[in-house]
């Protein structure tokens, strides 16, 4: 039986998080793991490589990212040009094919885990490209007539925005798991993963403020976790005392250091707005 | 056992294929879900729903499957006293024990026996181990050892989490009726789009330069060509006042979301229904309108036509001449839609009225058989039939 992901010390895993990626082990199919941008969806690869002790391959998806690079590339333009200068390396094929991410993590002697980030991004056919490949394991390299076949199986962690809607045929070969955004228990145990010394009033000043400033209705983006986290860093960094973070006392309602979590200056201003009509009413 | 589930799962709307309910019992056989029912329900969700949005109808559609144990709860808690239910100290069981409770077997045996049960049983039990209670090996109770054992009034389980996850519906507001916001609805419209090459050559053409280069003797020749590019075009029709002053903010993201993912966007303005006349800018519509006839001559039939109204008016307003409520039209605003769809063979009616409310509005009907059944409500899901209908 293989180890089984439990989260780590830096990294709050919920049960049906654990229960998804562990499938995912233990099957060897992909896991597809969508959520709110900020809920750690890259970093879920990362903390299962280092918790399970496995080498972490990146694939980063950009819009014009085609699946045929994960593969292996075809550099002809160079072999052209060697041609003409008559360099020896030109008679063999193989000297201008450039591994792609998939293949070195299919080469890999210890089972690795292979990311592909933010598969939303590419092209919509881009999936349905990789169906044999997720699937198999396996490809076929037409310049040098050879197959690659990974000597482990690598557990695959996707991550996707929802920008796109994946095909049916790549969803049926994956897990699927989406992360929810927390809930303040599981808030707190994040926070305290990451600033284990953080004072205790501190702390449940912050995620107050945070989770008023989430609800407040009309943002145009509500800040995430990552934002929290950063906001917190701010704060001790600031040594702000948990004092000032009290909304109830109308003359500091502004938490401080707010640009950490709000990113868009409609927001920052409707935020203003809101804070000024609550003092007004307060009077 | 679970194939009837599977079957309730598809009826309910959750696109589940046979692939995925293998993969599903095969990670049963590799025993991810032994512990307990909610990893069970945690393993069939990871299995067998792939898109968050089909997350709320699996929980109903989970929960309605195991109701017989859903009634039963309500019956228990109904008739047994809430002390019956207190928490006992840790039974202490033997390897041995917990191997027969294993043979029990699953989900359906388990409910039928403890239907059983239930009907022999008149008095609260506790420990030993086959009357309903708690503390004891039955399955059926609380704070038992039976891996499988149904949990009958217990806020907490042992794996300190409430019981009946799928009960909780949390993913309710992740259903289709996703709010739009321009994000989305660029999302969507993307979906439009049409790739062509236009413009200055700057990417290498592989192809053209191998086959040039063998034509040049062997001499590197390289050859570039166009970047691709979005090269669909939208002409947008947009009701405004009256009616659509609620709709005002939908309209504007979508405005705001079509004028950043089209190059070749035109938009017109149109009260209640389009007639002669439109215009492009509201604050001087009066002053500046253009002729229907003259937007019919400028735009190829290329231009994908889409309509943003409510459709809702007086049917007079469609079928008769002079029905228009702001001037006098010589002509039925039927007359210039079918102008208008004969132009523009691709076209779509958007309506952010919501779906339910349109049989009972004689307008929306009339627009709806003018536009060939090519309405579709604005909403996420709408737009996406609305973009296939496009196509």
């Amino acid at each position: 039986m293989t180890a089984r992901f439990q989260g780590s010390d830096s990294y709050v895993a919920t049960e049906d998080l654990m229960m998804a990626v562990n499938a995912a082990v233990t099957l060897g199919r992909p896991l597809l793991v969508k959520g709110e941008p900020g809920t750690g969806k890259t970093q879920l690869a990362e903390e299962i490589a280092s918790s399970l002790n496995k080498p972490l391959y990146r694939w980063h998806i950009k819009s014009t990212t085609k699946a045929q690079q994960g593969l292996y590339e075809y550099d002809a333009v160079s072999r052209l040009r060697d041609s003409q200068l008559g360099d020896a390396k030109v008679h063999d094929i193989g000297n201008y094919i450039v591994k792609g991410r998939l293949w070195e993590a299919f080469e890999s002697d210890v089972q690795p885990v292979l990311l592909v980030d933010e598969i939303d991004k590419a092209d919509i056919e881009f999936p349905n490209d990789l169906l044999h490949e997720l699937d198999r394991m396996e490809f076929y390299v037409y310049e040098t007539r050879r197959w690659v076949k990974a000597t482990q199986r690598p557990i695959i962690v996707i991550t996707s925005n929802n920008e796109k809607e994946l095909p049916d045929a790549f969803l049926r070969r994956c897990f699927f798991h989406y992360i929810r955004f927390p809930d303040v228990a599981t808030m707190e145990r994040i926070v305290h993963v990451h600033y284990p010394t953080l004072k205790k009033e501190l702390l449940a000043e912050a995620l107050t403020s945070f989770f008023k400033l989430r609800d407040m209705p009309g943002l145009k983006k509500k800040p995430s976790t990552s934002e929290l986290l950063d906001w917190i860093k701010l704060l001790v960094a600031e040594d702000i005392p948990p004092e000032a973070l009290r909304s109830d006392d109308p003359k500091k309602a502004i938490p401080p250091l707010y640009g950490a979590l709000l990113k868009n200056e409609q927001d920052v201003h409707l935020f203003e707005q809101l804070v000024f009509l609550h003092r007004r009413g307060g009077r | 056992m679970l194939i009837p589930f599977f079957f309730k799962l598809r009826e309910g709307g959750v696109p589940v294929s046979i692939t995925e309910l293998l993969l599903l019992l095969e990670s049963l056989d590799a025993r991810l879900a032994e512990s307990s029912a909610e990893g069970f329900y945690y393993l069939a969700r990871a299995c067998l729903v792939k898109d968050e949005r089909h997350f709320d109808r699996f929980d109903q559609v989970f929960a309605a499957y195991f109701k017989g144990a859903e009634a039963l709860f309500g019956a228990l808690t109904a008739n047994i006293p809430e002390e019956w239910l207190r928490r006992m100290g840790e039974s202490t069981l033997s390897e041995e024990d917990k191997a027969k409770i294993e043979a029990l077997g699953g989900w359906d045996k388990l409910m039928e026996t403890l239907k059983k049960r239930l009907e022999e049983q008149q008095e609260r039990h506790q420990g030993g181990n086959k009357w309903i209670g708690t503390g004891g090996t039955s399955p059926f109770g609380a704070h038992g050892y039976n891996p499988e054992g149904i949990r009958i009034g217990q806020g907490e389980s042992r794996n300190r989490r409430a019981v009946k996850v799928w009960d909780q519906r949390e993913y309710r507001n992740l259903d289709d009726s996703v709010e739009l916001g321009t994000r989305n609805i660029k999302i969507a419209l993307r979906k439009l789009r049409r790739f062509a090459r236009e413009g200055a050559p700057e990417h290498l053409d592989l192809d053209g330069t191998i086959d040039s280069t063998a034509r040049n003797a062997g001499l590197l020749d390289l050859k570039f060509r166009p970047e691709r590019h979005n090269a669909i075009k939208v002409l947008l029709f947009i009701d405004v006042g009256g009616s659509m002053y609620e709709h005002v903010r939908l309209c504007e993201e979508l405005f705001s979301a079509a004028r950043s993912e089209f190059k070749h966007l035109q938009y017109y303005y149109f009260h209640n229904f389009v007639y002669e006349s439109v215009w492009q800018d509201n604050s001087r519509r009066h002053v500046q309108k253009v002729s229907t006839q003259e937007v019919m001559r400028t735009y190829g039939h290329d231009y994908k036509l889409i309509f943003v109204g409510d459709a809702t008016m007086s049917p007079y307003e469609i079928v008769q001449p002079g029905g228009s409520v702001e001037h006098w039209n010589e002509e039925s605003g039927a007359v210039w839609m079918q102008r208008l769809t004969r132009t523009w063979p691709h076209h779509v009616w958007l309506n952010p009225e919501p779906q339910q409310r349109w049989a009972h509005t004689p307008s929306v009907q009339l627009t709806r058989e003018l536009v060939g059944d090519r309405m579709f409500p604005l909403t996420l899901h709408g737009l996406d039939q609305a973009i296939k209908a496009l196509r």
